[in-house]
């Protein structure tokens, strides 16, 4: 979908950005009433083919678990929308794309980017599809941030929201693993302050350590143990060198090459400098019980005991929050040794409370 | 193992409804705001929702319950009362309900205390430990009741603050609480007479339910 220069997204930095557009995919469809809409929200590398085969990787969709044909969100019920967040790199606009002022990639001339950015991007392609009200935001991590800010900003436009894995804002120790990884990107002699693409060269290096590192905070110490242990790859004794003697060297090598051929290194600096800035108290003078006031959204809220990068504590402050908002929300833990990952992956505690939850809001919202 | 001295929840054969959520239904004004401490399945909440027109919020520790909850589009949070009330501002609802869970709290005061500041009222509802085949389990055979509606062995029971309901009369007074009415159900699950004296109650009550107001 593409706006105008008459249209530009009004972005958080004091940038009118245009022209611009938003890439997105769309499964089910939209009924007569129009009241059957879901917005998928993706996570930091994520993108719009949540439930259809990647053009890029040749890989099924990112959330088909979640989403489809009899899934939680049951695309032969629901309109399902799934859009890239702006500042990504599959086809919303971000530092990859041309400006039109110099015919050249923004490269770090592109704004930097809020969640609120994100929001309002969406906003303007639910505008355009002629959606007034989403019967369901959905998201986890990233998506999950997304999803709160939908809440907080378009309260009347959002039926039933559900955060998973996620929080209210992002903790300094987060912050610190993304300043990580932007330094490795940084650091990288081929990312030429960041026109590498004029330059011809890619600092795949850097975005390859930087998805390392990330890599680890979205599993967890049992998960890992139970995965890789201390065994070795393809040898029986250590090398006495620096070569990947062991299972999850090799592992996350294969994490960070993998990652490279798939994700713009700029935009990697752009959309975890989104998450840094996300503190939705922050914009209601501190009160996250502020952000929803008045709010007749229904929410759930979904935690896992072995995530440590968005622990249940996140999650509990946003449900007491909302409690204290006097907002409907229901709130499951969901015990789980996969980390932060788990809800991309097969969790039927985490499906049987996210089917309960939307089958409940489609009766009220009398979706058949 | 002894069975059976206090019975299994009684229900409504009309309905199905346990009789002792509707005597608490009956406590409840229509269109409240409801929050249910330790709501189970849902099963009060539903009913408070379909007869009563509440909007009912609940607190449930098991991961089924709250799952149950939510399939049933009920507004449930997993928590634990001992913790989590803390969390909940001054006077946020109509009416605060603890049923059958107070014994199972580690501080039955603190959890009290938080019901009468959370809600303008609560309603409580507790197995009384004074029930005469209780004294008479401990008097006679010596051992700790063992019963269907309390099936658990004293080493694995969650029921760690047991009271009778002369006890929890003087919890009240301590915490300055108001009895809007109190209410002994029989075995039977049917109110006792009004006019009986307490220790009647104490003896042949099988449930003591509590309407609260703070003084």
């Amino acid at each position: 979908m593409r706006f105008g220069a008459d249209e530009p997204l009004m972005m958080d930095s004091g940038i009118a950005l245009a022209p611009w557009q938003i890439a997105y995919q769309t499964y089910g469809t939209l009924n007569a009433e129009r009241s059957n809409a879901v917005l998928i929200c993706h996570a930091l590398t994520g993108d719009q083919h949540v439930a259809n085969d990647n053009p890029v990787t040749g890989k099924p969709g990112w959330w088909l678990t979640m989403v489809g044909p009899g899934r939680p969100v049951d695309t032969n019920r629901f309109f399902v929308i799934c859009a890239n967040v702006i500042g990504g790199c599959m086809g919303t606009t971000g530092p990859a794309s041309t400006d039109p002022a110099t015919g050249q990639p923004y490269a770090l001339d592109f704004p930097v980017v809020t969640i609120r950015d994100m929001v309002r991007a969406q906003a303007a392609l639910i505008d355009r599809l002629g959606i007034e009200t989403l019967f369901c935001v959905i998201g986890g991590s990233m998506g999950g941030m997304q999803v709160l800010q939908w809440a907080a900003s378009y309260s009347h436009r959002v039926f039933a929201a559900l955060p998973i894995a996620t929080a209210a804002r992002h903790s300094a120790q987060n912050i610190a693993f993304h300043e990580v990884g932007r330094q490795a990107v940084m650091a990288d002699p081929d990312w030429r302050g960041g026109r590498y693409l004029l330059e011809g060269t890619r600092p795949s290096k850097g975005l390859a350590v930087a998805r390392m590192g990330a890599h680890i905070t979205y599993l967890s110490e049992m998960a890992l143990h139970r995965k890789f242990g201390r065994n070795f790859q393809d040898r029986a004794a250590p090398t006495f060198s620096f070569d990947a003697d062991f299972q999850i060297e090799s592992y996350l090598r294969y994490q960070g090459i993998s990652f490279v051929e798939r994700f713009d290194a700029n935009s990697y600096l752009y959309v975890t400098r989104a998450m840094d800035y996300f503190d939705l108290a922050a914009e209601h003078g501190g009160s996250l019980a502020k952000a929803f006031k008045g709010s007749t959204t229904r929410f759930c809220v979904i935690s896992f005991t072995s995530d440590w990068l968005f622990p249940t504590s996140d999650s509990r402050a946003i449900v007491h929050a909302l409690n204290a908002a006097a907002a409907s929300v229901g709130f499951v833990e969901v015990e789980s040794d996969k980390g932060h990952d788990a809800f991309l992956l097969e969790e039927p505690e985490m499906f049987a409370a996210a089917r309960g939850f939307i089958d409940a809001a489609a009766r009220v919202r009398g979706i058949a | 193992m002894t069975t059976s001295s206090l019975a299994l929840p009684a229900t409504d054969l009309a309905t199905g409804h346990r009789l002792d959520f509707l005597l608490v239904a009956d406590m409840v004004e229509p269109g409240s705001r409801v929050l249910d401490v330790g709501c189970g399945d849902g099963a009060l909440l539903s009913l408070l929702r379909d007869r009563k027109n509440v909007d009912g919020r609940g607190i449930e520790i098991s991961r089924e319950g709250v799952n149950a909850c939510l399939s049933k589009g009920l507004p449930v949070i997993q928590g634990d009362a001992d913790t989590d009330l803390a969390d909940y501002p001054d006077d946020t609802f109509d009416y605060v309900i603890l049923s059958q869970t107070i014994q199972a709290t580690r501080q039955p005061r603190v959890v009290l205390e938080h019901l009468l500041r959370i809600g303008r009222r609560a309603i409580v509802s507790f197995p009384n430990f004074g029930h005469w085949r209780v004294r008479v389990d401990l008097a006679l055979k010596g051992r700790m009741p063992v019963t269907e509606n309390l099936p658990y062995s004293w080493y694995d029971t969650p029921n760690i603050h047991f009271c009778t309901i002369r006890d929890f009369v003087e919890l009240c007074r301590e915490v300055g609480a108001q009895m809007e009415k109190a209410v002994a159900l029989n075995a039977g699950g049917k109110p006792m007479q009004v006019s009986l004296p307490w220790w009647v109650w104490n003896l042949l009550g099988d449930q003591g339910v509590f309407l609260l107001k703070r003084k």
